[in-house]
Parts: structure tokens; sequence; C-alpha cells
């Protein structure tokens, strides 16, 4: 067993990184309150040998984006036999491929907005307008546009007119080869925390989202005062209950384990639909997870410091 | 403190904006926030990017040593002083070293006229603080300098921006716009101008242009605020004469030692005539009491002990060489529509992008490729510049700016191909929201 300090993962190459600080920072912070030994280290090419330097007695990843989020970073922890916190490398494949995600989501029961993946390639080859007028006529109007990997909303544009989509599209694709254009569901945008810390992964608090601009984009993420917030969310108890329960389900579905979060839209029906799922939730100053752990009585220190000697028992 | 916490009268849960102040702050700080673009730069700052965006001079080639020892003495054997608060108008000493570095650009002044800010940026920020209210206009390049621009927002002035060619402002544009402006029953207080090596755009307007522009805002009763932080930057060693050098009335001179010498100093600069250089003397008190007596007092030593405009001369060699790197490796690598401007000193070049590519829309693209820019759009108050970037090369050695180049052309030509994919050659022109600062974008 290592006796080295905490280390806390962030920062990265990812177009999250700077959300990623932030994150890194803010867990730092409440473990240090704790008097607990923290080290916080960005990620670059040497930090195999940091780990293995430092010998840490557990890591906290809270890499946004790619190789933080889609198992690459829990794989390269799991190979030097360090304990860690949060979901192992095979959720983080499946959560953080949107594509993939949605179908586990969906053969677990959840409701998942009709989508389809575009692949550049695949555009290249049979031509913009048809294939941009057939991804129409399949989702319909008003639809999403979004990188098929990634989050903090980078790359998302809402479509409300065909002649808006190819802008949409190059936009996607600017994160990446694979974009999904899927179905856009009106109603109640919803962040659902899960955490574990060893009963059973449990639903926190549902916070309600109320951006500015209707879409919570990057500048509604993290400019404070843009975005209304409402936790419990304003919905009647029972859609609350069972936006708790998809957010559990999203989480075994996935594989994950320790903490996540759900973003879920619940319409006007009370049905819940999946969004998306995060392995290293955003710890920012204006992220939905810390807000619900709030909301629950709890305090981000006391969660941390359990899910660290859990994962320290797991080995 | 007030709480920004709402109750619902239903009985519903508390909403919150996360910012209990929210409702207190002042309207001029309307526009400031996140941003993508501003999440990544936070990914330039790696090693493994090449960052052709910020304008940070090339501080490792100065004397550290020297300047380690003169910082030492000066606290050894005039600490007393150097801690000290000092003089709201600056250091009488550094005033006049000031017309010493001001001779090459042809200012002839008096250490009176001279007030020493934190970096010419406080001086901007006071010109406009003095002569601005909410809705004057300020006359702008196009484009222009981002944090002047934010500088104008901050107290709330409509700016107008003023075509340039390849000689910088055009001065029937500016007579005409501010005719124009004037028809709108609208004030017009400053037009502000980088005469040479332009941020962002690269140029420098040459003497006959210089005299135009100094008619213009002379005949029309409009106050010219000259901003020249590269003016001695000239690669031919040819320093442009400053339009100050010409009217000690009509034109408020900013100069700055954060090119020349350190811009961690934050030492700058105004010459105004005398009765606006009261007032600035009172804002600079308001809003510091007066600037560093220890760093000020480094920059007279230096000046006095060291051979300075040698050491500018090293500049000069070394921001030439990287501007040949850049222009060399433009034609090398990037794709057929691409344009971009030919500094003959200073840190920038603007480029032109082939039709229908969006600068903003492609920074993720290039800042994944490891290498970035600054989009267009920020240059500019109206949205317009999208199909433009700014590329400094006054910070990466020449063989990453190649490098740096290289990528970018890929990104460039990806993204170009992308656009004809999407037909998307005419719709990207939409305006975008401006940019705001960062200090990577300086």
């Amino acid at each position: 067993m290592h006796t080295g300090p905490i280390i806390i993962l962030s920062g990265g190459l990812s177009p999250e990184r700077d959300v990623s600080l932030r994150s890194g920072r803010r867990v730092a912070e409440a473990l240090r309150r704790r008097d607990v030994e923290v080290d916080v280290v960005d990620v670059d090419e040497n930090l195999a040998a940091h780990l293995r330097d430092r010998g840490p007695s557990c890591v906290i990843p809270l890499v946004h984006g790619a190789v933080g989020e889609d198992g690459a970073l829990h794989r390269l922890i799991s190979g030097l036999n360090l304990p860690y916190v949060g979901s192992t490398a095979d959720g983080c494949s499946l959560a953080f491929d949107k594509p993939t995600a949605n179908r586990h989501v969906h053969e677990a029961g959840v409701a998942v907005p009709e989508f389809i993946v575009l692949a550049h390639s695949t555009v290249r080859e049979q031509g913009a307008r048809e294939v941009l007028a057939a991804a129409v006529a399949h989702i319909g109007l008003p639809l999403i546009v979004k990188p098929s990997q990634g989050g903090s909303s980078l790359g998302v544009s809402v479509v409300r007119d065909e002649g808006e989509l190819p802008a949409a599209m190059v936009s996607a694709f600017a994160y990446g080869d694979n974009a999904i254009v899927q179905s856009f569901i009106e109603g109640t945008e919803v962040a659902v925390s899960v955490l574990d810390t060893g009963d059973g992964a449990q639903a926190l608090p549902v916070v309600e989202i109320r951006a500015d601009g209707g879409i919570y984009d990057y500048h509604a993420r993290y400019t404070a005062g843009s975005t209304e917030f409402a936790v419990p969310a304003h919905l009647p108890a029972e859609t609350l209950a069972a936006c708790e329960r998809t957010a559990v389900t999203i989480h075994h579905a996935l594989g994950l384990r320790d903490w996540s979060r759900s973003d879920l839209i619940a319409d006007s029906q009370g049905r819940v639909w999946f969004l998306e799922a995060n392995v290293a939730p955003g710890m920012t100053e204006t992220s939905t997870y810390p807000q619900a752990v709030h909301a629950a009585g709890l305090h981000m220190g006391d969660i941390v410091e359990t899910l660290i000697k859990q994962a320290i028992q797991r080995g | 403190m007030s709480s920004d916490k709402r109750y619902d009268m239903a009985g519903l849960s508390a909403t919150t904006r996360l910012d209990p102040w929210l409702e207190q702050y002042a309207q001029r700080t309307r526009g400031l926030s996140s941003s993508a673009v501003r999440a990544l730069f936070a990914v330039a700052s790696r090693p493994e990017v090449v960052s052709l965006a910020g304008g940070m001079p090339f501080v490792s080639a100065l004397p550290m040593d020297a300047i380690a020892e003169t910082t030492a003495r000066l606290i050894r054997e005039r600490g007393n002083v150097a801690l000290q608060y000092g003089s709201g108008q600056g250091d009488p000493a550094l005033r006049e070293q000031i017309l010493e570095v001001l001779a090459p650009v042809g200012v002839e002044s008096h250490p009176d006229d001279i007030i020493v800010t934190a970096g010419s940026q406080m001086a901007l920020d006071l010109v406009v603080r003095v002569f601005c209210d909410p809705g004057d206009v300020v006359l702008v390049e196009a484009p222009t300098y981002i944090t002047a621009l934010s500088v104008f927002s901050s107290y709330q002035c409509e700016v107008i921006h003023v075509p340039m060619d390849e000689h910088g402002l055009e001065p029937h544009a500016l007579r005409d716009t501010i005719t124009r402006v004037r028809a709108q029953g609208k004030r017009v207080k400053l037009v502000y101008s980088i005469p040479s090596f332009q941020n962002p755009g690269g140029v420098t307007q040459p003497p006959q242009r210089r005299r135009e522009i100094l008619e213009v805002v002379t005949s029309e009763n409009v106050l010219l605020l000259e901003d020249d932080p590269y003016g001695l930057l000239s690669f031919d060693g040819t320093v442009p004469r400053a339009i100050r050098a010409d009217d000690s009335e009509a034109v408020i001179y900013l100069g700055t030692f954060s090119k020349t010498i350190a811009a961690g100093l934050r030492v700058g600069w105004a010459v105004a005539p005398h009765g606006v250089r009261e007032k600035l003397v009172l804002a600079n008190e308001t809003a510091m009491l007066c600037p560093s007596n220890l760093t000020q007092m480094i920059i007279t030593e230096y000046l006095s002990t060291s051979p300075w405009l040698d050491q500018v001369k090293v500049f000069r060699e070394l921001y030439r060489e990287r501007r040949d790197a850049l222009i060399e490796s433009l034609a090398m690598y990037m794709p057929a529509g691409t344009t971009w401007t030919v500094p003959t000193g200073g840190f920038y070049s603007w480029i032109d992008l082939p039709p229908g590519v969006d600068a903003t829309a492609m920074l993720p693209r290039a800042v994944a490729a490891r290498v970035a820019y600054v989009p267009g759009t920020g240059f500019f108050a109206d949205g317009q510049g999208a199909h433009s970037l700014r590329l400094s090369y006054c910070y990466p050695e020449p063989d990453r700016i190649v490098e740096g180049v290289r990528r970018l052309g890929q990104v460039v030509s990806a993204e170009a191909d992308m656009a004809e994919l999407f037909g998307t050659t005419d719709a990207l022109s939409s305006h975008r929201p401006p940019i705001a600062p960062t200090s990577d974008m300086a």
C-alpha cells in the first residue's frame, strides 16, 4: 500500500482544461481543509513517471474531455496499481462516447431522444446536401447537433431551421470526426448527481437548470449569474423521483462507480430523457454536482474522503 | 450582502444564480463573461502547443543578471525610497529619461507633461476615463487592439471602426465617419490609432498618411490618441516619426517599456497637452495613488547604466528573424486563398482566410492540432473579422513558428474543405460576438 499524498489529476490538453483545473483546485481545497495532503497534478507526458515517483495513496482523476473521461487515463492509473476514485476505464469508455452511451442507456429502459451519428467521412462520400436533408427528414426540427465525444456543451448547437444545420455541423466537427444529430426535446433540463459511498448508488437532489438564453452552453455553465438553478427542481414529486431513478439506472447501465452525473430532460408529460452521462463531473463554483451535494446536507470534503477510503480498500 | 435566493410562492425550493451580487453590478460590466474561446486559451499555455496567439515579448533576451543586480542594489541601498509611496505623476528622474526614449520618434516634450502609469494600458484607461461619458463615440481602426476595445466598452463608449488599407487608417474614411457620426447627433471624443506596426494588422502609416490623419483630426477638432508600443521595433532600424511629434496639442501619445525592456515591470506613460495632463495625474492618483517606485527605479537604473538602445537592437534582430520565419512558412504551408500582411516591425501579422473559413469555429481544431492564434472577431466591436485571425511571432523560437504554421496550414486546409463540403462559404459571414480579452491576447 502506498503512503504518499492524494493526487488530484486535472488540466490536460482538452478544450475543457480550464474547467478541469478549476474542478481540481476546488476538490483539493475541500480536502486540505481536512488536513489531507493533496497534490494537484497536470496531465502531461511525464504523468506516469510522476505517479511512480510520488507513490500516491490514492488518485482522483478530474480531467475532463478526452483522455480524462474516455478511459485512457484510468487505464494508466490501473496499470500502475494505484487506487483511484471514480469509474473504471471500461465505464468511462462507455459513457464518454455518446452514441455508445445512448445505446446502453436505451437498452436499460431509459428514453433516449432519437439520434443518428454522422461521420465526417460519410458526409464527404455521400454529399453534405443529401446527408443533411436525410438527417432532417429522419430526426425532424428542431434538432440538436453535438460532437460524439466531449463535454461542457462545446460544439453543441440547436438547429431550428434547416439552413442552420451546415454551420452547426462545421462547429461540431471542429471537436472531432463524428457528430450526433439528435431530436431536441422540449422540457425541463436537470442534472442528477449520483453518489455511491458504499451503500449503493444514490441520487442526490435534482438540480434544475434554467439558462438565460435557453441553451445551457459554455457561457451559461461557467458565467456565474447567467443560469438560474433550483434544487430540488421545480417538478412534480413523481417526476423528481423518476429523474432520480433514471440517473441511478444510467449509473448502473454504464457500469459507473463512486460518482457520476447524468444530464436529463423531463418533458411536460413527466417523461425523463437521457442526454449524457459524466464520469468526471465538474466541481467548479458553478457546477451542479457541488450544488446537489450541498442540497443533500453533505460536504464535499467528507464525500471525497469517504470515496478515497473506499478506493484504497478496493486496492 | 444580499441573497440571490428566490423563493417560489407555491412553496417550491429556492432558486439561485450562484452570485449574490448579480443585481448590483454596474451596466458597464455587461459582456464580461466566460467563453469557449477563453477556455481554449487555457490549452494554448501548454508547452505542447505552439502559441501564435499571445503578444508576449521575448524577455529571455534581457540581461537578467544585470537587472537582478540592479534590483538587489536598489533595495539594499535605496530601499526606503524604492519601497515607499511615490509621486502620482511618476518619478521625476524617470520622466526626464522618458524624454530620451522619445527622441527617436521625434517627440519633444517636458518632464511635466509626462505621466507614468502601470503600463500604457493604464494610460489608455485614464484617457478614456477623463474624456468619455457613456454613449460618446470613439473611432478606431478596423481591426484594433483587443484590450483597447475592452476599455472603451467598460466606459460604455460607442466604438465605430474606420477602414484601414495597407498604409493603415484611411484619412478620407476617417473624415467621412466623423461627419456621419456627428450628423447622427453623436459626439466623437477620440480617434484611437496605432500608427506603427499596428496591433493586430501589422501595417504602418507612412509619413504622408500621418500628416493627412493629423490634418483630419485638427480640422475636425477631435483628439487623437496615438498608441505607440512598437515604434522602436522597426526591423530596418528606421523608427517612424510619431504623429505627436508634429502637434503637441491635438495628440495624446502613449508609450511603454513593455516591449523594449520588460512587460512585467508594468511601466508605461502618456505625453499629454498641459491641461489634459493635470486631469490624468488626478485620475492616476484616484486609480492607484502612484505608480510603483521600485519598478520605475529599476527602469531608471537600467536606462542609466545599460546600453538600452543596443538591447532594443537585439530585440529588433530577434523579432525580424521570427517575422521572416513566419512569413516564409506562411508562403510554404497556407492553402490558396489565404493572404497576410508583412509587418516591417512589431509583433503581428494579420491573416485573411480562404472563403467560408471561420477563425473562431476553427480554433478547437487548431488547438487539437497544437497551434493557437487569436480569432479576428476579437479585434472588432461589431462582430466583423470572422474570416481573419492574428498571428504573433514575438515569443516562439523560429523553428517553433515554422512548425506552428505547418500545423495551422493543415487545419486551415481541412476547414476550407469543410466549408466547401457544407456549402458554408457565404453563410459563415454572420456576426459573431466579440471575444473578451485575456492576458494571452495582449
